[in-house]
């Protein structure tokens, strides 16, 4: 395991009392910014003893120091995987930022559909968590199923998380979730129940393809998408690695992409590829120049 | 500013939503039963109404049914409270008219975004 120096135990004596990153805390911390670039942000880093709660539990371990001792001791990978995992912020909800889905639904999508020529929409989710931000743009172009008859439609959503994967995968999600932003319709529409949560139907779940995958050391996003989002992702990562995950994006994009952060993230600043979109409120468009130099206004085949 | 009637036969589930409610800018009243909620609505119709299901004297199911034969000004947005989660309580919920429906009991996010949905904030 790969500690960056702040994560030393021996310097854990220097730190306050009221240091939430003290000890142990800070080789957890030091652990996901190794596997994920994610920093703990100090709310999160306050509550980390209760989000490690079911690690401890599930691998017999008494309490943080011990948790700490055994993954400095010898290398568990499913260990640092769970606690990477449980550190995670997963936090994602249905049609999150209502307006961001309104312009998708009446604008961008709209556009994509009178340009491609070639009748292939292709969409990435980078940082897709459990799939909400997903199962929602399903939902949209299965409400406008008329539209889209004859098209190719590729939703790619990925995410570090082995744990947010599994569970998107399974499109199950309990009252709660469908509470926050489904519409009762869609609800009654697009989902079955399944005990007492809902379970996304299977037109919607073979839409997406979820995978498992590292922004810094992507594997799974093939050739160029035309919609991309990474949303509520960059805002804990270094400026550097905005950067880097920008550049990704800008490879895995044309000039006529559209890419959407979240709420409160930014290119400027960050990247030289894109920039605020001319029409698209809130979304990003490649530089003209960029993109020239990148292939031009045409998809490149994957 | 806009209104939304509280329908619900609980006094604490009254106050609990008024206080989620007036905190995301809308001013409240409440009402105890169906019947109470038809009265007030005759009088000024609100934007919003917050629904029990279960309730003496008319049910929420009850104020659905009686709604399209009250004259009223305008049709205010119905969501609806439930305890139960089956589909096919939903799904009765909807056809006989209500916008939204919420589980109780709801937190001040829940309730937030029923509300954009339907449209009032
Ligand atoms: C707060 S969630 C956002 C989910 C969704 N995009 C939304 O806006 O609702 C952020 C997600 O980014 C993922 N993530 C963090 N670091 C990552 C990395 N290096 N590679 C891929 N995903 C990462 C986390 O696991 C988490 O699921």
């Amino acid at each position: 395991m790969a500690l960056p120096p702040s994560a030393d135990p021996l310097l854990s004596g220097s730190v306050s009392s009221a240091d939430p990153m003290r000890g142990a805390a800070r080789i957890f911390s030091g652990l996901l910014e190794a596997r994920t670039g994610q920093i703990l942000s100090e709310s999160r880093a306050w509550r980390m003893e209760t989000a490690l709660k079911p690690v401890l539990r599930a691998h017999g371990l008494s309490d943080m120091d011990a948790l700490a001792s055994r993954l400095m001791g010898h290398k568990d990978a499913m260990l640092e995987n769970d606690v990477v995992n449980a550190l995670l912020n997963n936090e994602s909800s249905f049609f999150r930022d209502l307006q961001i889905f309104d312009m998708i639904h009446r604008h961008i999508l709209p556009r994509i559909h009178a340009q491609r020529s070639d009748r292939t929409l292709r969409i990435w989710s980078a940082g897709c968590s459990t799939g909400q931000e997903v199962y929602s743009l399903a939902i949209q172009l299965c409400n406008d199923m008329a539209r889209w008859r004859g098209w190719r439609i590729e939703i790619l959503a990925t995410d570090i998380s082995t744990a947010a994967i599994a569970q998107a995968k399974t499109g199950i999600f309990t009252q709660m979730d469908v509470q926050r932003g489904l519409p009762v319709g869609d609800l009654l529409k697009w989902f079955d129940p399944s005990g007492d949560d809902w379970r996304a139907n299977s037109a919607l779940r073979q839409m997406i393809d979820f995978r498992t995958d590292n922004l810094f050391d992507a594997h799974a996003p093939q050739g160029e998408y035309d919609l991309l989002l990474c949303r509520n992702v960059l805002l804990y990562f270094t400026p550097e690695r905005r950067q880097s995950v920008l550049r990704l994006l800008a490879r895995h994009s044309h000039a006529g992409s559209v890419l959407l952060l979240g709420a409160g993230e930014t290119v400027i600043g960050h990247s030289e590829d894109f920039v605020p979109h001319a029409e698209f409120r809130g979304g990003y468009g490649r530089r003209a120049d960029a993109a020239a130099q990148s292939g031009g206004a045409m998809r490149r085949a994957v | 500013m806009k209104n939304c009637l509280v329908v619900d036969d609980s006094k604490v589930i009254r106050k609990v939503a008024r206080h989620i409610l007036e905190s995301l800018d809308l001013s409240v009243s409440e009402a105890v039963d169906g019947r109470d909620a038809l009265t007030q609505c005759e009088t000024s119709v609100p934007d919003v109404v917050l629904l029990d299901w279960n309730m003496p004297v008319m049910s929420g199911m009850e104020f659905l049914q009686a709604l399209p034969d009250a004259n009223l000004s305008a049709r205010p947005k119905i969501i609806f409270c439930t305890t139960e989660n089956g589909i096919s309580h939903i799904k009765a919920a909807v056809e006989a008219g209500a916008d939204e429906y919420v589980m109780k009991p709801f937190d001040r996010e829940t309730l937030e975004s029923k509300l954009t949905i339907v449209g009032v904030i």
